[in-house]
């Protein structure tokens, strides 16, 4: 076979293989490589709800898709170029996803008859069945050569088949002419306790790398040199540590300690193992009951002085509704993390989509607006979380972050801010009154935020609830006091477009087309721009960090186009709202509800057929 | 100077019906308040009175400290939020049997069960009152309410077995008429490290009057309850002349001076005493077989939520590897570009 060296710009590598071959590990395992030797890269990890389902079966396939480039890396990629299929189960269900000119690695030892018949093949023959007999397959036998290769390990046989993706990884390693030291050191890490497992794994690593080189089986190898990325320190991160850490910072800045509450969710629940391990940094976590009591707790942290938090995902949002309704009520600072999956109801937990937006917006009873903001990458969560605590404390009021599974497990390299880079929180706290007793609901003339007066601060008590209040914290259900505290609370969230950044866009500031999304979409609809661009369309991107309130200039934007299409992964949430806000255009839409992430492609014909 | 039950009266009008239990519990508490600052060194401004949704749940808007009226069956997570965040203040939650045991329920176990410094005064009136009667996790088996016109087919919870089961450190119980005794009780509570539930035998005259009557009216009290004090002997009635003893693997009633008994066979209370038998039989006691335990039943030494989470960020901290944001920021595997 011809050897080819190719160098590309950008690589996407697909693996999978059954829940428990550790595809998730290798997969990170590969992107944690490619982030230190200098690449863009952008990672999407796609996995069942089951934490074992059925060994060998459809239902039990978990993926890892990483894209690494020198240039511009703004999604995980659609197709990947290789795909690395553990069973037959992994290549039935991803098959898909592999482009015609891929190569795809099998492991020959698990396409027995046993195998194939379990996957659901109607044949015995799974490469005509899927009709991929035009990609480059190579069947190496990845288990016997794991269990040659550790025979001499002393580790028993269970643990020695374990480490079949290590031997893998060594394999994607020489094709990709990736470093073997960065995964060496993270397994002498991992298995400090147990350094036989690291020798073994070390040892299968090398094997797999060694054993690519000389079967003279692998038709390309690629070079994918590193990308010519701003100077500076650079770290890898995934969105739901970065929403963590932002947080972080905002206490940092503000001087005021962080209270998360919460309730382990798919797939929020990282947000809170990340906080939970910063009581170095003085945050206090609290795993709660149940999702009600989650966002109870810090609605007394708030109370308390706290920055205030509690993180979750839709059916978890829907619990809290009530106690949300309170957090407005009482004008607590609070920050409610959304890291939106598909529903509705259990859904698809561990799959992504943008479907939580009108209960965001909407899901609460009585007149209730809540502060939206959306993230739209994954190191964007940083700031989307730094703003949301910003606001909500310097505001006054519950602020709503949604981010994204998508976003949340995946993750990007990010050049490492610096915190002298970002604002002053300065929360209004109040050490005495100018009057007795004090009025809780007394507003600055600007935000119209009331004053946080914190217990055990002399001469200030007072009482908050649920209840309807008069602006001296009196119990009231006076008709018109009601009606004018319902307004002042609205008023204080429209006002928040005043201290928001104006919106942008990407492209002409004026065209044919505007494309419009919001969140984890951004990645996606910006490279579909930037093709179409690259094709001469005129055609321009405005992506929405700031959901409620809008930014004020967005009528403006809105007019400068002849068509609008509103894409998002959801049936057209984002379009019906801004139908309502500013009625005067017309939007099209282009919706996916499939629990995945847009194409790039499919993004990219739906506009070129508009055109 | 030492503060006065006035101080602790907040300017709101008192809206509870007339004659309801409410009033007497308010009057006991603010009467409390100058003797726990007294002895706990306490401020006023320390004060966090929280409250979930029903008729005692008004109560914080009475009390001139801080107070939290919070939504219905909540108010155990919003005091645990509280009492995690600042751990200097002091707090109590006002809760009633509907709000507590039954759309709180789960919350009320698990502040028992992490054992989070907080007081939970427990109004038991066996009834809804604010929705006007309909029956409660408390309310006795056949009553007819509203919502069981036919009787009810449920059994009613004991407030003090559930504390119990969630292996809790300190349950008390007083009546609503008994004022010095729920005053001392609050006090006894206050000094408690944990969870303090005190159950509040409360009467509502509008829909469940003279629901705890029988052992609650004044000519037949001192023989129908028994006020347990620790280190005490288990003595009761009008002429302190009959006590608790132990026969086989049971509680009994005795009268001094019949078939041989005297005071030194009577059982002594310990309430310091961790294993929770004897105390679920205290708890369990009912009128006409037995007399029913007021006082406090259980006050046992345990660590506290509050502290052990104190405790792990002095020790995190103390030998942190990370002291700031830049430096978590850096943390880890990071690469440079030049």
């Amino acid at each position: 076979m011809q050897h080819k060296v190719i160098d590309t710009k950008e690589v996407v590598i697909r693996f999978t293989g059954d829940s428990g071959d550790g595809m998730q590990l290798t997969g990170t395992l590969f992107a944690d490589a490619s982030a230190l030797f200098g690449n863009e890269i952008s990672t999407f990890p796609d996995f069942p709800a089951e934490i074992r389902a059925p060994q060998g079966t459809v239902a039990g396939v978990s993926g890892f898709q990483v894209n690494i480039g020198s240039g511009e890396i703004r999604t995980p990629g659609d197709f990947c170029d290789v795909l690395v299929a553990m069973n037959p189960a992994a290549l039935r269900s991803n098959a898909k996803w592999a482009k015609p000119t891929a190569t795809i690695i099998l492991d020959s030892d698990t396409f027995d008859e046993k195998g194939i018949k379990r996957a659901g093949y109607k044949t015995d023959d799974p490469v005509t069945e899927l009709n991929i007999q035009g990609r480059h397959i190579i069947f190496a036998p990845i288990t016997t050569l794991t269990k040659e290769s550790l025979k001499e390990s002393g580790l028993d046989p269970k643990t020695i088949v374990r480490s079949k993706n290590i031997f893998t990884l060594g394999i994607c390693y020489y094709m990709f002419n990736r470093p073997l030291d960065t995964t060496e050191k993270y397994l002498d890490n991992k298995f400090r306790k147990k350094p036989e497992i690291a020798q073994a794994n070390k040892k299968a690593l090398r094997d797999g790398f060694n054993y690519a080189g000389n079967i003279h089986a692998i038709p390309n190898t690629y070079k994918v040199a590193p990308a010519s990325l701003q100077k500076g320190t650079y770290r890898y991160i995934n969105g739901n540590q970065a929403t963590a850490w932002g947080l972080l910072a905002a206490s940092e800045k503000s001087g005021i300690p962080l209270f998360c509450g919460s309730y382990p969710i798919t797939p929020a629940t990282s947000i809170l193992e990340e906080l939970a391990l910063r009581k170095d940094l003085n945050a206090k976590t609290l795993q709660c009951e149940d999702e009600i009591a989650g966002i109870c707790t810090a609605i007394g942290a708030a109370y308390t002085g706290n920055l205030a938090v509690t993180t979750t995902s839709g059916p978890g949002l829907s619990l809290k509704s009530e106690a949300l309704g309170l957090a407005m009520i009482t004008e607590l600072p609070l920050v409610v993390v959304d890291v939106q999956r598909g529903g509705p109801s259990t859904g698809i937990p561990t799959k992504t989509e943008q479907t939580d937006l009108n209960q965001a917006l909407y899901g609460r009873n009585g007149e209730c607006p809540i502060a939206i903001i959306a993230a739209h990458s994954p190191s964007h969560c940083f700031d989307a979380a730094f703003y949301s605590a910003k606001f909500a404390m310097e505001h006054m009021m519950p602020v709503l972050l949604l981010t994204e599974g998508f976003l949340g497990n995946g993750s990007e390299p990010w050049r490492i801010p610096s915190m002298k880079d970002y604002p002053a929180i300065n929360p209004p706290i109040v050490k005495e009154s100018d009057q007795t007793p004090f009025w809780p609901y007394k507003r600055d003339a600007e935000k119209l935020a009331r004053k946080w007066a914190l217990p055990g601060t002399k001469g200030l008590e007072h009482r908050i609830g649920g209840l309807e209040k008069n602006n001296d914290g009196s119990v009231s259900s006076d008709p018109h006091v009601h009606e004018r505290m319902v307004a002042e609370r609205a008023e204080k969230v429209a006002r928040l477009a005043n201290y928001i950044p104006e919106q942008t866009v990407i492209g002409e500031e004026e065209g044919e087309v505007l494309i419009v999304g919001w969140g984890g979409t951004y990645g996606h609809l910006y490279t579909a721009v930037k093709e179409l661009q690259a094709e001469g369309k005129k055609v321009s991107l405005t992506h929405f960090d700031y959901i409620f309130p809008l930014p004020k200039n967005t009528a403006d934007i809105f007019s400068k186009y002849k068509k609008i299409i509103v894409c998002e992964l959801n049936s057209g949430q984002f379009a019906n709202y801004l139908r309502a806000i500013h009625p005067q255009f017309s939007y099209l839409q282009y919706n996916k509800v499939q629990g995945q992430p847009f194409i790039v492609k499919e993004i990219v014909d739906a506009v070129n057929a508009i055109l | 100077m030492k503060y006065t039950p006035q101080d602790f009266k907040s300017d709101q009008e008192v809206k509870w019906c007339p004659g309801c239990g409410d009033h007497a519990i308010l009057a006991s508490i603010q009467r409390a308040m100058p003797d726990i600052c007294e002895e706990l060194n306490y401020t006023r401004e320390r004060f966090v009175f929280v409250s979930g949704i029903g008729c005692s749940s008004r109560f914080p808007y009475y009390m001139d400290t801080y107070g939290f009226h919070g939504i219905h069956g909540r108010a155990s997570a919003i005091a645990t939020g509280i009492k995690v965040a600042n751990p200097t203040l002091t707090v109590w939650q006002i809760t009633g049997d509907g709000d507590a045991l039954a759309i709180g329920g789960n919350h009320f176990i698990h502040a028992i069960r992490r054992n989070i410094d907080i007081n939970i005064i427990l109004f038991n009136n066996q009834i809804y009152g604010l929705t006007k009667g309909q029956y409660s996790p408390t309310s006795k088996l056949g009553m007819v309410t509203k919502t069981s016109p036919y009787g009810t087919v449920e059994h009613p919870f004991n407030p003090g077995s559930l504390v119990l089961g969630a292996r809790g450190t300190f349950f008390a119980r007083s009546i609503d008429v008994e004022l010095k005794l729920t005053q001392s009780i609050m006090l006894e509570s206050a000094k408690h490290d944990g969870t303090a539930v005190v159950e509040m035998l409360v009467n509502c005259v509008i829909f469940n009057d003279r629901t705890h009557s029988l052992v609650s009216d004044k000519d037949v009290r001192a023989e129908r309850t028994i006020v347990l004090k620790h280190g005490e002997p288990m003595i009761y009635g009008k002429n302190r002349d009959k006590g608790l003893v132990m026969e086989g693997n049971s509680l009994k009633s005795v009268v001094i001076g019949e078939n041989g008994i005297t005071e030194k066979d009577l059982l002594v209370h310990d309430a310091h005493i961790e294993n929770p038998g004897l105390h679920s039989m205290l708890i369990d006691m009912k009128w006409p077989e037995m007399p029913v335990a007021l006082g406090v039943i259980r006050a046992v030494k345990d660590k506290t939520y509050d502290d052990n989470v104190r405790d792990q960020v002095i020790d995190a901290r103390e030998h942190a590897q990370i002291h700031n944001m830049d430096e978590l920021l850096h943390s880890g595997a990071t690469w440079e570009v030049k």
